[in-house]
């Protein structure tokens, strides 16, 4: 059995439709417009224990409110899930205690005490055994290194240095299931890498299942292997990460390098000129023509170097998710079965 | 059952460290709330004044000397310590829209619970900076009361004035928690204090009102969070009516008791049926 079942889930919102002006806004007092907004359109989803699954998609396409129906903040509209056998919604306490939810833009500690106050408290919520929590709690502090850092004030921390703390909080009660909501949102580079690295080492120590939302491509490459890619609701990709790539682009980038000082005019024949560089040019090209095309162009042309590489993942995933939001389209199912198709 | 008061005392304790971060401002705020006292005493004294220049010798207004009055406002102000909640309702309304509410659903505690032992803390370090400026005036103003009361009128006092306590914490969840239907509840805040003002005899003894303003006091239980405790500290309140009056709080008591815990059952209901 699956530790994290979800089928036919859907979300609806009703959403009141503020017109522009004043006049419109005196109108809203007695008459109001509503719109129906599909937040989750239908996700069927299986998630071993153990796998570490990114959800990527564009704002708004319906992966926090997927974390919020699995964390039971909301009651969905349609569908059921399971996660470790609960109904997420009914928030009974023995689901409570057995997973965590962990959103990059919302903290959970006391702002104006020292982390390890909250953590104390949370090892009361979460009745932790002492000897446990001193165990867990030493462990993920010299992990993520903020073991001089637990006596001051959450206030007076950095935002990265805030979001370890927020990590540790939540897993404090070694949850078997950990739902991450943008953890590394507006964080540096390194602090990124930080709880990357320490995310990865702890799934793997723990055997635990973490469903991430993330916008940056290289939270995702580092650490999961499974993507999800949502749009509009629905799930349009589930598989590996590189598999985005065979799947939703159709086209490799040719890299050449032309010995003289001349770089040929007539290259658009081969396929679209990406970028021209002093004596380098990267086209790209239709992946079933490759050979015939590199073919012709070395037999046309002397060059220096080749290289033939995958277009690089985010423009892969910019293309994907430019297409679900091109408003001519209006309907989110047709652009997503193009892309599918 | 220990676990659970382990879990007590912690919060309890949590709550009181953070409210001892900011000691200036506690202090001051604290000290500030006494200033009021001097003027009610000085605006009695000036309406008494006059009362007696128009040639009475002892005047009363509504049966209450001078002395009784005083005595009264300031037993109100003992009472307001334990019964006023500042900030509750508007707390739990601003973490309702800001989404705040959350950690309530995900984490296994009870939030209302929770809010509770949070405000025990609040009044506990309160009143441990309140009581030496609460004792100078009552030292300064004992002339005003005749005496201590007995030790059942009393005993019967620190009662109301823990379900004072109770109440006026149940009462302000209950109008935060509206914040699920309505988001915005600063309006209807306001007017709960307006009615609390007037009707929970803060202003002046609620048995002076007329008519109809008397029996809308009798009926709402507004008077149980300043007037009741104090009328019962004065011994206006005894035998058969002080039981049924202890009786009736308690009651008020439970029944707020009761529409909290709906109103968190059908409000969450519904903030997680809407969105959130």
């Amino acid at each position: 059995m699956s530790i994290i079942e979800i089928e036919g889930l859907t979300k609806s919102y009703r959403v009141y439709q503020k017109k522009e002006g004043l006049a419109a806004s005196i109108r809203g007092l007695f008459q109001r417009e509503y719109k129906l907004v599909e937040a989750v359109r239908g996700i069927d989803l299986a998630v071993e224990q153990g796998e570490f699954v990114a959800f990527l998609g564009p704002n708004g396409a319906g992966k926090t409110t997927t974390l919020k129906l699995l964390s039971g903040v909301i009651n969905p509209t349609s569908g059921t899930a399971r996660v470790m056998g609960h109904v997420p919604w009914k928030r009974e306490n023995a689901y409570r205690r057995r997973f965590a939810l962990v959103m990059g833009q919302k903290n959970q500690l006391w702002w104006d005490l020292p982390a390890q106050e909250s953590f104390r408290l949370h090892q009361q919520i979460y009745r932790i055994d002492p000897t446990d929590f001193a165990r867990t709690c030493d462990e993920l502090v010299d992990l993520l290194g903020v073991r001089k850092l637990l006596g001051q004030p959450v206030r007076e921390l950095s935002l990265g240095e805030r979001m370890k703390m927020e990590l540790i909080a939540a897993m404090l009660h070694s949850p078997d299931v950990l739902f991450l909501d943008e953890p590394t949102i507006g964080l540096d580079v390194v602090a990124q890498h930080n709880i990357q690295t320490f995310l990865k080492h702890y799934q793997q120590l723990r055997r635990i299942t973490i469903l991430l939302t993330s916008h940056y491509m290289k939270d995702v490459a580092a650490l999961c292997q499974r993507v999800v890619v949502i749009a509009q609701g629905r799930i349009m990709y589930d598989g590996s990460l590189d598999g985005i790539i065979d799947r939703f682009s159709g086209h490799k980038v040719v890299t050449l390098l032309f010995p003289t000082d001349r770089v040929p005019a007539d290259l658009e024949r081969y396929g679209q000129v990406l970028q021209v560089q002093a004596l380098k040019v990267r086209l790209k090209v239709d992946r079933a023509v490759i050979s015939e095309v590199l073919g012709r162009i070395l037999a046309a042309h002397t060059v220096e170097d080749v290289s033939v590489e995958d277009p690089p993942l985010e423009e892969v995933i910019a293309e994907v998710f430019s297409l679900v939001d091109r408003p001519e389209t209006g309907d989110g199912a047709a652009a997503a079965a193009e892309v599918a198709s | 059952m220990v676990a659970r008061v382990i879990t007590w005392w912690t919060i309890l304790r949590i709550c009181l460290e953070e409210r001892l971060v900011y000691r200036g401002d506690f202090v001051l705020g604290t000290l500030m709330r006494f200033l009021p006292i001097v003027t009610q005493i000085f605006m009695w004294y000036a309406i008494y004044e006059s009362l007696r220049a128009a040639g009475q010798s002892e005047p009363r207004i509504q049966g209450y000397s001078y002395h009784e009055m005083v005595a009264y406002y300031l037993l109100t102000m003992v009472v307001r310590a334990f019964s006023s909640m500042p900030n509750l309702a508007a707390s739990i309304a601003r973490d309702i829209r800001d989404g705040s509410i959350k950690k309530y659903l995900i984490q296994p505690i009870d939030m209302i619970g929770f809010l509770f032992l949070s405000r025990m803390a609040h009044k506990l370090v309160y009143y441990s900076v309140a009581v030496g400026p609460f004792a100078l005036v009552f030292f300064l103003c004992r002339d005003y009361f005749a005496g201590w009361p007995d030790a059942t009128t009393l005993g019967a006092f620190v009662l109301s004035l823990v379900m004072a306590f109770l109440l006026g914490f149940l009462l302000e969840s209950a109008i935060g928690m509206i914040g699920f239907w309505f988001l915005e509840v600063s309006s209807l805040l306001f007017i709960y204090m307006l009615f609390n003002f007037f009707f929970s005899g803060h202003m002046f003894p609620i048995d002076m009102l007329p008519g109809f303003w008397r029996t809308l006091v009798e009926i709402i239980p507004l008077q149980y969070l300043a007037y009741f405790p104090s009328a019962v500290f004065l011994g206006k309140i005894q035998g058969p009516d002080l039981v049924y009056g202890l009786a009736v709080q308690a009651v008020w008591v439970l029944v707020f008791f009761a529409l909290n815990r709906l109103a968190f059952h059908f409000g969450v209901k519904r903030y997680s049926g809407y969105g959130g």
